[in-house]
C-alpha cells in the first residue's frame, strides 16, 4: 500500500481515475519517460466498466463476458509501465494552477502537476421517480458493481427498469450468474425510434450492433419485458412494490429490489471545480467539457479523457486516454517516442460510430428526467421537484441561486444526483434552455474530507508565520 | 436482496452496531452490509428517512456510515478489515459525526 | 434608448440593494445596475456574521444603527433573512490577550458604547461549552448574531423592487459622463441618466472611482470559508479569535461555517477564486485545538467571495471628493454584511436630504487623496 507520505510533492503528469482512460494514459505516458502518478479512489483499478478486474471473485469468465476481461490487459500494461498507481486515493481538489489535493489513508497532501488528465468517467444519470430514495431501490450499475467486485448476485424478487445498453448487459450477466429477474420495465419512449432510425446504418457497422442484438435475445428469452410510461417505487421503510403503467394499463409488482438505470452521464464535478468550461449536449442531455482534438480543456494543462469527455464507452475511453497522454508527453518531453495518433484516432472514430443511434434511442423521456410534485429531486437535502419548480417560477434563474433558497445540491453528494434534474427543471419552468440556465458552480473539496485530514496537510514553520499575525 | 455466488475467500469478522457480521476479503463496507441483508445504513439528517447504499460507486453518499469511530465515511469505497467497527448513522442526532 | 432615474446605483450587493430600498422608501426612483446578479459575490457568499463586536471606532455608529434594523429585519424586507441572535464571543486564548480585551472594553465604555462586555472563564464556558478549557475568558456582544447572506441580499433586492426601484442585472458599466446636472452612466445595455450616482461596486468600485478621477488604493481580496456536513447542535454564538484568524458558527441546520480571513487568490475579471488549502489547513488546526468535538467533522465545501479591502481596513462612505452628485459606499474590508442595512439607510438620507446625523466623517474618501483637503 502506498501512503500519503510516500508521495512526491510534484509529478509531471497526474491522472485522476483508474478506468480505461486513466490506465491507458498512465501506461503510455510512463513508458515515454514521463513521471506519472495515477490516483484512484477505489480499492483496485478498472473504473466502473472493468471494476475489480484484478480481484473479481467471479471465476466463470462467461458471466461477465469477454468485453469485461479485455480490461485485464489495460491494468497489466499500466502496472508494467512504471506509473505510480495509488488506489484508495481520493482527489478532492484541483485548481487552474494544477495543484491537486488528495487524501490517502486519512492523510491529505497537495501535489503539483505539470499536466493533469481527468479520467473520472461517468455516473448513472439521476432517475428521479417517486420512491427512488427507499432502501431496496438501487441503480443497475450498483448491482453490476456488487457482482463484479464481490460476486454478489441479486436475490429475491427483482425488477430492473429503465433504458440503455447497461441495463440489458446487467440483466444478461445476472441471468448467467444464476440470478432471477421478475421483470424488466422498459422506459424507452417509442418515438425515440423515429430519430434513432436515421443513425441505424452507422450503428449497424459499429461493434455494438451484433452484441446488442444478442444481449436483447438472451434476456428476452427468459424475462418478461413491459413497456412503461410511468413508474413508482412504493413502500414505507423500504420498497415493497413497483407500480407502473403503459399501454396495458396500471400494474403492480411486489419487489425486494428495484434496479434503475437510464444511461450514464459525465462525472463533471472535478473538472467543473477546476474551472473547466462545459457546454450542454442536447443529444446526450448532459453537460460535457469543451475540449480540443487532444481532449485539452479550457484550463491550460488540464485534459479530460474517457467518458468524462462525453459518453462513448470503455474502448473509446482508452483511446481517448492515449490521445490525451500523447499530448501531455509531447508537451513535457518533446523528444520522447510516442505512438502514431492517426491510427488511434481511426480506432476511436470506429468506436464512436454507433453512438448517435444509441443516444437517440435511449434518450430518457421528459417525465423520467423532470419529475413533478413531491418526488425528491435532491436526495441529500430532500428537496422535492415541486419546491424546485415553484422557486423557479418565483424568479430563481439558476441552480446556484436555487442552492441558496432550497439547499439543493449542498449536501455531501454535491449535486451529483440532482444537478441535471435541477437544471432541466429550471429550464422547463422558465422556458429556456439548460445551456442558458447552466450548472452548479462546484466548490472543492469535491469529495468531503474530515477536518482531521485537512489538518494533516504539512505546513512549514515559515508558512505558519507568514499567514499569522 | 443479494446472495454470494460462492462463499469463498477468507472470512473477515466485523461488527455492525455491535452485531457480528461475517464479510469476505474484497468486500467493501457497503457490500458487506448488503450481503448480510442489512436493510439500511443510515437515516437522513433532514427527515430521518432510512437510506441504503444506492450507487455503490462513490457518487450518491447514501451509504454513509461510521467506521471505527469516524463518521460519514463512504461505505462503498472502504474495504473491510478484521475487527472493523461499523455503526449506522442516525439522522440529525449524529449526522456527520 | 436612454433610461432615467433619480439615482443610479452601481453594484447589487447588500449595500447597493439596501440603498436602493431605502431610496425607494423615501419616494425616489433608483435604478440599480449589477454586472452579474444580486448577491453573486461577497454579499451572497460571506460568513453571514451580524457583528457589532470588535469594530473600528469609525464604523461603530453605522454598526449600531444597522443592528437596530437587523432586529426588525422582517418588518423592513418581508423576510427574516435567517437572522438569529445568539451573540458573538471573542475568545481570549491567553491571560495577556484577555488583558488587552479589557482595555478595549474600558475604552469603549468611556466613549459611551456598552455593546461589548468582558466575560470571565465561567461565563465563557456557559456561552460556549464546547470551547477548550485553556481559554481564560473573552468579550461578548449579546445582540449580535448571524443571517443567511444570499437570502438577505435577495430580500433587500426584492423589497426594493416592490417599492419602486428597478434592478438591471447582467449589465456592466463602461463609462461615466456628466451633462449639466445630469450624470450619464454608459453600460453594456445603453445609457442610464440620473442626477445622483451611488458607487457600491465592491471589489470593482475602484474602477468606478477611477472614471471620476478619484483613484483609491483598493485591494481585491477573497476571504475563504468552509462548511461542514450537519452536526448535532453544540454551539450557539458566533465565535471569533483575535490572535489567530478564525470565525466559527453553527447554523440552524447543523452545518458549521469556518472562516476568519485567510485569503484565496481572486481573479476579479473572470469572477474566479483559487483557494489556498495550506491556509485552510491552518484554520482546520485552529478549530481542532479549540473544539475537540470537531475532529471528525467533514468539510463539504470551501469557497471565497471577491470583495474590496482598504489599506486602513474601514470602508469608504460618503460624497465623492471630485464629482458633485456622486456618493461612495464600498471598501467594507471583509466585514460589510452587518453594516448593509444601516449604511443603506444613511446613504438614502444623505442623498435625499443632503445630510445625515450619523457620524461617518471618518469614512470619507478624502483620506486617500495625496493632498490632504
Amino acid at each position: 500500500m502506498i501512503a500519503a507520505a510516500d508521495l512526491a510533492s510534484s509529478y509531471e503528469l497526474v491522472i485522476i481515475g483508474g478506468g480505461p482512460a486513466g490506465l491507458a494514459a498512465a501506461a503510455l505516458a510512463a513508458r515515454a519517460g514521463v513521471s506519472t502518478v495515477l490516483f484512484d479512489e477505489n480499492p483496485g483499478v478498472g473504473g466502473q466498466i472493468y471494476r475489480a478486474i484484478t480481484s473479481t471473485p467471479v471465476a466463470d469468465r462467461a458471466v461477465l463476458g469477454q468485453d469485461y476481461w479485455d480490461g485485464a490487459a489495460l491494468a497489466d500494461e499500466a502496472k508494467a509501465s512504471g506509473a505510480l498507481i495509488v488506489n484508495g486515493a481520493t482527489v478532492w481538489s484541483l485548481d487552474r494552477q494544477r495543484l491537486v489535493g488528495v487524501s490517502v489513508g486519512g492523510k491529505a497532501r497537495m501535489i503539483e502537476a505539470d499536466r493533469v488528465i481527468i479520467a473520472t468517467g461517468s455516473q448513472e444519470r439521476p432517475f428521479p421517480i417517486p420512491g427512488w430514495t427507499l432502501p431496496g431501490v438501487m441503480t443497475a450499475g450498483a448491482a453490476q458493481t456488487a457482482l463484479k467486485a464481490q460476486g454478489l448476485v441479486v436475490d429475491g424478487r427483482t425488477v430492473m427498469a429503465g433504458s440503455g445498453p447497461l441495463l440489458w448487459l446487467l440483466a444478461a450477466q445476472t441471468l448467467r450468474a444464476g440470478g432471477t429477474i421478475d421483470a424488466i420495465l422498459d422506459t424507452t419512449p417509442r418515438r425515440n425510434w423515429l430519430q434513432a432510425m436515421f443513425h441505424l446504418p452507422d450503428f449497424a457497422l459499429s461493434p455494438y450492433f451484433a452484441k446488442g442484438l444478442a444481449l436483447l435475445r438472451e434476456v428476452r428469452a427468459k424475462v418478461p419485458v413491459h413497456r412503461v410510461d410511468t413508474m413508482e417505487a412504493v413502500g414505507n421503510d423500504r420498497v415493497r412494490e413497483v407500480v407502473f403503467s403503459g399501454a396495458g394499463g396500471t400494474r403492480r409488482l411486489p419487489v425486494d429490489l428495484l434496479l434503475l438505470h437510464q444511461g450514464v452521464v459525465p462525472n463533471v464535478n472535478l473538472a467543473n471545480a477546476a474551472g473547466v468550461a462545459h457546454v450542454w449536449n442536447d443529444r446526450q442531455l448532459c453537460f460535457v467539457p469543451v475540449l480540443d482534438a487532444d481532449f485539452g480543456s479550457s484550463v491550460p494543462g488540464i485534459a479530460v479523457a474517457g467518458d468524462g469527455a462525453g459518453i462513448a464507452g470503455g474502448t473509446a475511453a482508452a483511446e481517448r486516454g492515449r490521445i490525451a497522454a500523447i499530448a501531455a508527453v509531447r508537451a513535457l518531453k518533446p523528444d520522447a517516442v510516442v505512438p502514431d495518433t492517426q491510427a488511434i484516432r481511426q480506432r476511436l472514430q470506429r468506436e464512436e460510430m454507433g453512438r448517435a443511434f444509441l443516444d437517440w434511442l435511449n434518450r430518457p423521456a421528459d417525465s423520467f428526467r423532470m419529475p413533478e410534485g413531491d418526488t425528491i429531486a435532491c436526495r441529500c437535502e430532500e428537496v422535492t421537484a415541486k419546491q424546485v419548480r415553484d422557486t423557479a417560477k418565483m424568479g430563481c434563474e439558476g441552480p446556484n441561486q436555487m442552492k441558496a433558497f432550497l439547499r439543493c445540491g449542498m449536501g455531501p453528494c454535491q449535486g451529483r444526483l440532482c444537478g441535471l434534474t435541477v437544471t432541466e427543471l429550471i429550464a422547463a419552468e422558465r422556458k429556456t434552455s439548460p445551456d442558458e440556465v447552466g450548472y452548479y458552480r462546484l466548490r472543492p473539496p469535491v469529495k468531503p474530507i474530515t477536518l482531521a485530514e485537512l489538518a494533516s496537510l504539512p505546513i512549514s514553520e515559515a508558512e505558519r508565520k507568514a499567514v499569522e499575525r | 436482496m443479494f446472495k454470494r455466488l460462492a462463499e469463498k475467500g477468507p472470512a473477515i469478522a466485523i461488527t455492525v452496531d455491535g452485531r457480528k457480521v461475517t464479510a469476505r476479503v474484497g468486500d467493501t463496507v457497503a457490500a458487506a452490509l448488503l450481503a448480510a441483508g442489512i436493510d439500511h445504513c443510515r437515516t437522513t439528517p433532514v427527515t430521518g428517512a432510512p437510506r441504503a447504499p444506492y450507487c455503490l460507486m462513490g457518487v450518491c453518499f447514501d451509504c454513509l456510515v461510521t467506521v471505527d469511530g469516524v463518521g460519514s465515511r463512504q461505505g462503498c469505497l472502504i474495504p473491510v478489515r478484521e475487527g472493523m467497527k461499523v455503526e449506522t448513522q442516525l439522522g440529525r442526532r449524529e449526522a456527520g459525526r | 434608448m436612454t433610461r432615467t432615474a433619480d439615482v443610479v446605483i452601481i453594484g447589487g450587493g447588500i449595500h447597493g440593494c439596501s440603498t436602493a430600498l431605502h431610496l425607494a422608501l423615501r419616494g425616489l426612483k433608483p435604478i440599480l445596475i449589477e454586472k452579474d446578479y444580486a448577491g453573486r459575490h461577497a454579499s451572497g457568499v460571506n460568513a453571514g456574521g451580524v457583528r457589532q463586536l470588535a469594530r473600528d471606532l469609525h464604523e461603530i455608529p453605522l454598526s449600531i444603527s444597522s443592528m437596530d434594523i437587523w432586529e426588525r429585519i422582517e418588518e423592513l424586507v418581508g423576510d427574516d433573512c435567517g437572522f438569529e441572535s445568539h451573540g458573538t464571543v471573542l475568545v481570549a486564548e491567553s491571560e495577556a490577550e484577555l488583558a488587552g480585551f479589557r482595555e478595549r472594553v474600558d475604552d469603549l465604555n468611556l466613549r459611551g458604547f456598552g455593546h461589548e462586555e468582558l466575560i470571565d472563564a465561567a461565563e465563557l464556558r456557559r456561552l460556549v461549552p464546547a470551547v477548550s478549557d485553556r481559554c481564560p475568558g473573552g468579550v461578548v456582544s449579546r445582540r449580535d448574531g448571524a443571517a443567511d447572506p444570499f437570502r438577505t441580499t435577495q430580500a433587500f433586492r426584492r423589497r426594493a423592487v416592490e417599492k419602486g426601484a428597478e434592478v438591471v442585472e447582467g449589465v456592466t458599466v463602461t463609462g461615466l459622463s456628466r451633462n449639466g446636472a445630469t450624470w450619464q452612466v454608459e453600460t453594456s445595455a445603453g445609457i442610464f441618466e440620473a442626477p445622483k450616482i451611488v458607487n457600491a461596486a465592491g471589489a470593482w468600485a475602484d474602477r468606478i472611482a477611477a472614471m471620476l478621477g478619484e483613484p483609491v488604493p483598493l485591494a481585491v481580496v477573497a476571504p475563504m470559508l468552509m462548511v461542514t456536513s450537519r452536526l448535532p447542535a453544540f454551539i450557539q454564538p458566533v465565535v471569533i479569535l483575535r490572535g489567530r484568524k478564525l470565525s466559527f458558527k453553527q447554523l440552524g441546520n447543523g452545518t458549521v461555517v469556518i472562516g476568519g480571513g485567510h485569503l484565496a487568490t481572486p481573479w476579479r475579471d473572470s469572477n474566479e477564486t483559487v483557494l489556498d488549502w495550506h491556509k485552510l489547513a491552518i484554520s482546520a488546526r485552529t478549530v481542532w485545538e479549540l473544539f475537540p468535538a470537531m475532529h471528525e467533522a467533514t468539510v463539504v465545501r470551501a469557497w471565497a467571495g471577491i470583495e474590496a479591502y482598504m489599506p486602513d481596513g474601514i470602508p469608504v462612505v460618503g460624497r465623492s471628493s471630485t464629482s458633485e452628485g456622486v456618493f461612495h459606499q464600498f471598501g467594507f474590508s471583509t466585514h460589510g454584511f452587518q453594516l448593509g442595512p444601516g449604511t443603506g439607510a444613511v446613504m438614502a438620507e444623505l442623498i435625499a436630504t443632503g445630510s445625515t446625523n450619523t457620524p461617518i466623517d471618518g469614512l470619507r474618501i478624502e483620506r486617500f487623496s495625496t493632498k490632504d483637503p
